[in-house]
């Protein structure tokens, strides 16, 4: 798999001369792949219909750490995001070719059962959208479909769990039977991180968590997000930059569909390498 | 001028006084410095001059219309011969009918006495005078209505407010008219009900399990004193709407999950207008259908089994209304379904929910409110429809759950006792209200049952 990419990035660098860096240039530059990766992607395109999305993404996502992706509006980070567990399935007429491996496995092999992928990679979404039952139906939907419990007993264990580590269990332990729309946005957003956590996921994508969320409950996903990084490793496409800085070990820029640079999230900041990515994080434009 | 002329008349009068309107605002604005100075746009003003026209003479219009009629007769009845005026009342209906005829051009029964011509032709000069007053009096009167209005126009008439009062009045109008004729239909119902009920005890009609409304019109006639017990019949409408809810709801759920959640796009697009041709074929046609194609099949069949099938069975009218109320139950889950937001289906795919496991357990439940309503709504539209069980339903009220045999409806019955000549002093025929208004309380009792269940998992899903 590496030696592909190199092979790639070989032909890559032998096209036509641009500055590597320049604001023309589009090719990845920075440490995209780690040792021992829990997700390694290569040569990723993502199309809609005709119309193509990514471009020739390859990004590795290390065991137990917090990767942000950070770009401008339509940069397809949420479409990356969305590969890594096959939520564009969902969507008609999209296309992923190039190859995805969670620990060693193509997930977009045909012999890949989704449903067993996405207990393993979970997704927690822009708008929080918990279902329309009471918070421990929520929080207990997930292992009671894949069969994590034998008794009413252990369920109610994972659910406690589940919640206890969304920082949720202290205020809605009295009220586990009321309908979970009913929380504020902030307990609803970690409703849906429980109801992620309790079906044991080893990677946590979050597509703009805080996004719909007041600064309160902001931070305190975000601590969440920081004590859940020693168990699980978690993807987060963010808009805000303080964020990707707050919460994460590795922050990827992306720029029309491209991986334009990837590096320590502290790097990136202070000292991006790519004109594009010190454009957007100098806030010249986004 | 006849009346529909004068109306015209007046329509096209409405649309002078539109126009003058609105150029007397026009000229008012530019006098005080342009139109920005008026209160309201022209074309308000035009408006305002319009309804003021057109209102207020309307109104004359029908009053004069409703007592025309009756003013008229009066007159002429009152110088009708003494002979003639001293008949019984029914004989003088006869007398004016008559005279009507007369006016009208007719053919009259019998011979016309000169009495009678001198009164049509009293009758004819009255009518005259009277359709030459009202036209004066209703143009003046728009007329009228109009020339306020342009006189009161000037930058600080509230046009806009004044039309917009109206219009809103308008809308009144129109919402109490259907609650009027809502309460119109039940208090007719109701009226001829108590009037059955004075010969039959309510507590026979409820629950008596024995219905044979022939009774004998003549004295010397030999036939049943009749029997009016409800029971059998609505055993029959249960019957037949529970066959037929059997055939809808699953088959038009199904059909509905399918075409919303797994159907590609061009299946639907083609599949969906199709389901909803159902709900288009006359249900005299389904009719025809069940008692010429399904019942004698399942008859056949059923001989071939063994089993004693009648040819009218609930069996069939049931299986046909089925299938006319299919696209109700379909249509309306299909739109419920699709109103579920793809963030719950998102939801529960990022929890690695199978789509079955999806559907089940988050779109369902989700849709359900609206998925009851439809079911119910199909549930009183099977119990009212009439057509397909007049022809494929029996006439013998049979208290039976078993679908092989003839049972009856009440619809069926209904139309049974009030087609052809009949007697409004029967309890026979006026047996036919009392099953209508005990069929409109079920129905209404459905819908309310409904709007409960609707609301209550409302409350509980958002």
């Amino acid at each position: 798999m590496i030696n592909a990419l190199d092979s790639r990035s070989a032909r890559v660098v032998s096209q036509p001369p641009t500055r590597l860096g320049s604001r023309e240039d589009l090719r990845t530059i920075g440490e995209a792949t780690v040792a021992n990766p829990k997700i390694s992607c290569r040569h990723v395109d993502v199309f809609y219909g005709d119309k193509q999305a990514i471009f020739d993404v390859s990004l590795d996502i290390g065991n137990k750490e917090v990767i942000a992706m950070i770009g401008p509006s339509g940069c397809g980070k949420s479409t990356f995001l969305r590969c890594l567990n096959r939520m564009n399935d969902t969507i008609e007429g999209c296309r992923v070719t190039g190859a995805i491996t969670l620990d060693g496995q193509n997930i977009y092999d045909e012999k890949q059962d989704v449903v067993p992928l996405r207990a393993q990679v979970g997704i927690v979404f822009q708008k929080p959208n918990p279902f329309p039952k009471s918070i421990w139906d929520n929080v207990a939907y997930g292992p009671k479909i894949h069969g994590l419990a034998e008794t009413k007993a252990e369920l109610e264990e994972i659910v406690e769990t589940a919640l206890q580590k969304a920082g949720l269990w202290e205020e809605v332990k009295d009220r586990l039977h009321q309908p979970g729309t009913g929380l504020s946005g902030g307990q609803q957003q970690r409703l849906c991180i429980a109801r992620t956590i309790a079906v044991s996921p080893e990677v946590i994508l979050m597509d703009e968590p805080c996004s719909a969320l007041d600064p309160i409950a902001t931070a305190k996903i975000e601590d969440l997000i920081d004590e859940l990084r020693t168990q699980y490793s978690i993807v987060i496409v963010t808009h805000s930059m303080q964020q990707a800085a707050r919460v994460s070990q590795r922050t990827a820029y992306f720029h029309l569909g491209y991986l334009i640079e990837v590096g320590r999230t502290q790097q990136i900041f202070t000292t991006p390498r790519h004109r594009l990515t010190e454009d957007y994080i100098t806030g010249r434009f986004g | 001028m006849t009346p529909t002329t004068l109306f015209f008349l007046l329509c096209g009068l409405s649309l002078v006084a539109y126009a003058i309107g609105r150029r007397r605002a026009l000229a008012t604005g530019a006098a005080s410095g342009g139109l920005k100075r008026l209160h309201s746009r022209p074309t308000y003003y035009g408006l305002l001059a319009a309804l003021w026209c057109a209102i207020p003479a309307l109104i004359v219009f029908a009053a004069w219309q409703a007592f025309e009629t009756p003013l008229i007769t009066e007159l002429v009845v009152a110088e009708l011969p003494e002979s003639i005026r001293s008949l019984p009342e029914s004989r003088l209906g006869l007398v004016v009918n008559d005279i009507r005829n007369l006016v009208a051009g007719n053919i009259v029964a019998g011979d016309i006495d000169p009495a009678m011509r001198q009164a049509a032709a009293r009758y004819r000069s009255l009518q005259a005078t009277s359709h030459a007053a009202l036209a004066v009096i209703v143009l003046s009167v728009g007329g009228a209505g109009a020339f306020w209005v342009r006189q009161r126009i000037s930058v600080r008439l509230r046009a806009r407010n004044q039309v917009e009062a109206v219009i809103n009045w308008g809308l009144i109008f129109c919402a109490t008219l259907a609650i009027f004729v809502t309460i119109g239909i039940v208090m007719s119902v109701l009226y001829e009900s108590i009037r059955f009920f004075q010969a039959v005890p309510v507590t026979e009609f409820l629950f008596g399990l024995k219905w044979s409304p022939q009774v004998a019109i003549r004295a010397d006639q030999v036939g049943s004193s009749g029997a009016f017990g409800a029971v059998p019949v609505f055993a029959g409408t249960a019957l037949i709407s529970a066959i037929a809810m059997l055939v809808a709801v699953p088959i038009g759920l199904m059909s509905a999950i399918y075409l919303s959640e797994y159907a590609g796009r061009r299946f639907r697009a083609v599949a969906k207008p199709l389901i909803e041709i159902l709900a288009g074929i006359p249900t005299v046609v389904y009719g025809y259908f069940a008692a010429l194609t399904v019942a004698p099949f399942i008859r056949d069949n059923g001989a071939l089994l063994g089993l004693d099938v009648s040819s009218e069975s609930a069996l069939a009218a049931g299986l046909v209304m089925g299938v006319m109320i299919i696209p109700f139950v379909s249509s309306l889950s299909d739109d419920v379904i699709n109103a579920v937001p793809q963030a719950l289906r998102d939801g529960a795919y990022g929890l690695g929910a199978t789509r079955s496991e999806t559907i089940r357990h988050v779109v369902i439940p989700a849709a359900l409110p609206g998925i009851v309503g439809g079911v119910l709504l199909a549930v009183s539209r099977a119990i009212g429809e009439t057509m397909i069980v007049v022809m494929a339903a029996g006439l013998a009220a049979n208290l039976t759950a078993n679908p092989l045999q003839a049972v009856t409806t009440v619809t069926v019955q209904i139309v049974t006792l009030l087609v052809g000549d009949q007697e409004f002093d029967s309890p026979k025929t006026l047996a036919a209200f009392a099953l209508g208004l005990l069929l409109f309380v079920v129905t209404l009792i459905l819908n309310l049952i409904a709007l409960y269940v609707v609301r209550k998992y409302r409350e509980q899903y958002e």
